[in-house]
């Protein structure tokens, strides 16, 4: 088990280093002089070749990346460009608001959409089923930037019971995370549904029922643990999604995230700040699936002792 | 219903006697008579095999015993008398106290059928804990450890906490063995219970259900669609064919002389080496296909694939007739045979 995780964890050092490799470089050919958007029209050209030589802007590009990765592995990704602060600053500032934003969010999505999936499952094509699996498509289908106005206009601006936007504490989350949960639970309340269903055709559920079980016994001891696996990895996959900037739902409710800051760097060209979130965002997807790979494990015994397969 | 309801019946004093069993699924396509009227009796301690082609509903039958029949399938008529209560009256409480205590079942895959993510102690120690309840973890433990070295498995305790994967298919399949029997049950239904396996391991696993059946006296009903393996091990055979049983008899009596054309037909095809043909001629098989369910033939269900057909086997179909005048053993456990034949060359059937 922990040797397993181990192995994850060193593969993850190439992953890491091949993403920043590619980003640097792409950020590099992208069209758009950074100094020139920072400095208005109105500079002489000689002061913008200072400053360019003063950034080390001129060198070549492999000399430039390994001063990023240098700075990078001591948490140094530079100034932003346009904010004037370090890199650093503004991400750790951010992305507790994000943090708190994607947990929420999550919560909102598996609280709702696991027991949704399993009654959906249970009660196959019966009223609960239609009812949560309508519920479910709308989720998915309305664009969360319009439920998100939508809440607003209805909680906000009519019922007053909760604040518009912005984010100045937990009453603030409660809106954005039901918005961005919700359209996350449809996804896992149908995959839920139906893993469950396909596991529950298999051989070892009659066994489970010929042995006199209850029949909730069979679908929680039985068939849970073994439909949860495709899930889990939805739900990471998820939270990476989430953590890296729920960008939408971060604009329309005023939540100053990590998504708004690369959203910005990249209209700005802000090069350290976007390189700042692109490192950020990859450590967390690792992260992700890192602890995907960990409930996997923890579910299927045949993954923590290798053997897929199931033969001798 | 069945035509021979006469005193016969009733001699085997029997532990379960299920009458006119009928289950069917209802498909988007029609209905299709899985089990069309099937009466099979077994008696206490007795072993019982049920064999027939795939397809013909030997585990429809069984499953439809424990209401584990799933949708769309449906029992739709019929009675299973188990130690005088009827099976499929009970209510989901009712049949769930039996499953597993009084009937408990194993399966064809050892592979599949056991849960990947649960040890195999668990999963046995599950089924008994289920049904005794105050049983604490570490009794059942005990009983489970005992019950494996009681089916053969090497290092019981050991492999208590083996997973299903570490196993080998025998070894599975003597794990599923171990999960039957935990709870003492007077009913073992073992469905294909050697077909995934390899000859030695098949031999194996036969050995242990006739030291079972000897040292614990558990009625089996063995269901294949070998008939070397009923041959092994039955003391009284029914064959099916299209949810129907086309002749009931005594294992020997059934080897020796049978009155079915299609009997016949799978003794014929069965490998013998040594036998009277040698092992290089090739083997008989019954010519044709077993028919479509949903399109059953108006007569004899076997009369297309039938050598003996006669212009009556097409116009309708025979009742199980009394065969045992025809092979001269009359008297005996009762040899009946679902074939017009049997009546033209025996002393008359029990209309
Ligand atoms: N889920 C199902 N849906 C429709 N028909 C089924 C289903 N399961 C079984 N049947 C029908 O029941 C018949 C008997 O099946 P079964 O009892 O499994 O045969 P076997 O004798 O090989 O055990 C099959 O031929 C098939 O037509
Ligand atoms: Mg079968």
């Amino acid at each position: 088990m922990g040797r397993y995780i181990i192995k994850k964890l060193l593969i993850s050092i190439p992953v890491m280093f091949g993403i920043m490799l590619t980003t640097f470089f792409l950020l590099n050919v992208i069209p758009g002089d950074p100094i020139a958007l920072m400095m208005k029209d109105h500079i002489s050209v000689d002061v913008v070749a200072r400053v360019r030589a003063q950034m080390h802007l001129d060198d070549p590009v492999f000399i430039r990346f390994f001063r990023f990765l240098g700075g990078a592995l001591h948490g140094d990704f530079g100034i932003s460009y346009k904010l004037n602060r370090p890199v650093s600053y503004l991400l750790a500032t951010a992305f507790p608001n994000t943090l708190a934003l994607a947990l929420s969010a999550a919560l909102v999505s598996w609280i709702i959409g696991i027991p949704a999936g399993i009654l959906s499952a249970v009660k196959r094509y019966s009223l609960v089923d239609n009812f949560f699996m309508g519920f479910s498509v709308l989720g998915v289908s309305m664009p969360v930037f319009w439920t998100g106005l939508l809440f607003q206009y209805i909680f906000s601006l009519k019922l007053h019971l909760l604040p518009v936007a912005g984010f100045k504490g937990p009453l603030y989350l409660i809106m954005p995370a039901i918005v961005l949960g919700w359209s996350s639970a449809g996804t896992i309340a149908r995959l839920t549904r139906s893993s469950l269903l396909e596991v529950m055709r298999n051989d070892y559920i009659r066994t489970a029922r010929a042995k006199g079980l209850r029949e909730i016994a069979v679908v929680v001891r039985h068939a849970l643990k073994n439909s949860m696996l495709p899930v889990v990895t939805v739900m990471a996959l998820q939270v990476s999604g989430l953590l890296s900037g729920a960008v939408i739902t971060e604009s329309v409710f005023g939540i100053p995230g990590v998504g708004r800051i690369a959203v910005n760097a990249i209209q700005n060209r802000d090069m350290p700040l976007l390189q700042g979130s692109v490192v950020l965002t990859t450590f967390l997807v690792i992260i992700g699936n890192l602890t995907a790979d960990i409930v996997y494990s923890w579910l299927d015994p045949r993954i923590r002792y290798g053997n897929p397969e199931g033969k001798k | 219903m069945s035509d021979t309801q006469g005193d016969t019946r009733r001699e085997t004093a029997g532990l379960l006697e299920i009458q006119g069993l009928k289950t069917q699924f209802r498909t988007r396509r029609g209905v299709v008579p899985a089990v069309d009227d099937v009466s099979v009796s077994v008696g206490r301690g007795e072993v019982v095999g049920i064999v027939g082609e795939s397809g013909c509903g030997k585990s429809v039958t069984s499953l439809s015993l424990l209401g584990l029949v799933t949708h769309p399938g449906k029992v739709v008529g019929g009675s299973a008398l188990f130690d005088g209560v009827d099976l499929l009256t009970l209510d989901n409480k009712g049949i769930r106290a039996i499953r597993g205590r009084d009937i408990s079942m194993i399966f064809q895959e050892p592979m599949t059928s056991l849960n990947p993510v649960y040890t195999v102690g668990q999963q046995v120690s599950e089924c008994l804990r289920s049904h005794a309840s105050g049983v604490s973890r570490k009794a059942a433990r005990a009983s489970v450890e005992e019950m494996f070295e009681m089916v053969g498995i090497p290092e019981p305790r050991a492999r208590l906490d083996a997973w299903p994967h570490q196993l080998s298919g025998g070894l599975r399949q003597r794990v599923m063995i171990a999960m039957a029997l935990i709870c003492k049950p007077k009913l073992l239904i073992a469905d294909e219970p050697t077909t995934a396996l390899d000859v030695t391991i098949e031999a194996q696993i036969l050995a242990l259900m006739k030291d079972l059946r000897r040292d614990t006296g558990t009625a089996i009903m063995l269901i294949s669609h070998n008939l070397g393996v009923i041959a092994e091990t039955c003391d009284r055979v029914y064959v099916m064919y299209a949810g129907r049983v086309m002749e009931e008899a005594e294992v020997f009596e059934l080897f020796d002389s049978p009155t079915h054309p299609y009997t016949r037909g799978l003794l014929a095809s069965m490998p013998r080496i040594g036998g009277e043909r040698g092992p290089r001629k090739p083997l008989y098989s019954i010519r044709g296909n077993v028919p479509d369910m949903q399109q059953l033939p108006k007569g004899c269900r076997f009369a297309p694939r039938c050598d003996f057909a006669m212009a009556r086997c097409v116009e309708s179909e025979p009742p199980l007739l009394d065969a045992s005048h025809a092979t001269g053993n009359p008297g005996g456990k009762p040899h009946l045979s679902r074939c017009w034949l049997a009546e033209a060359s025996g002393a008359g059937g029990q209309q």
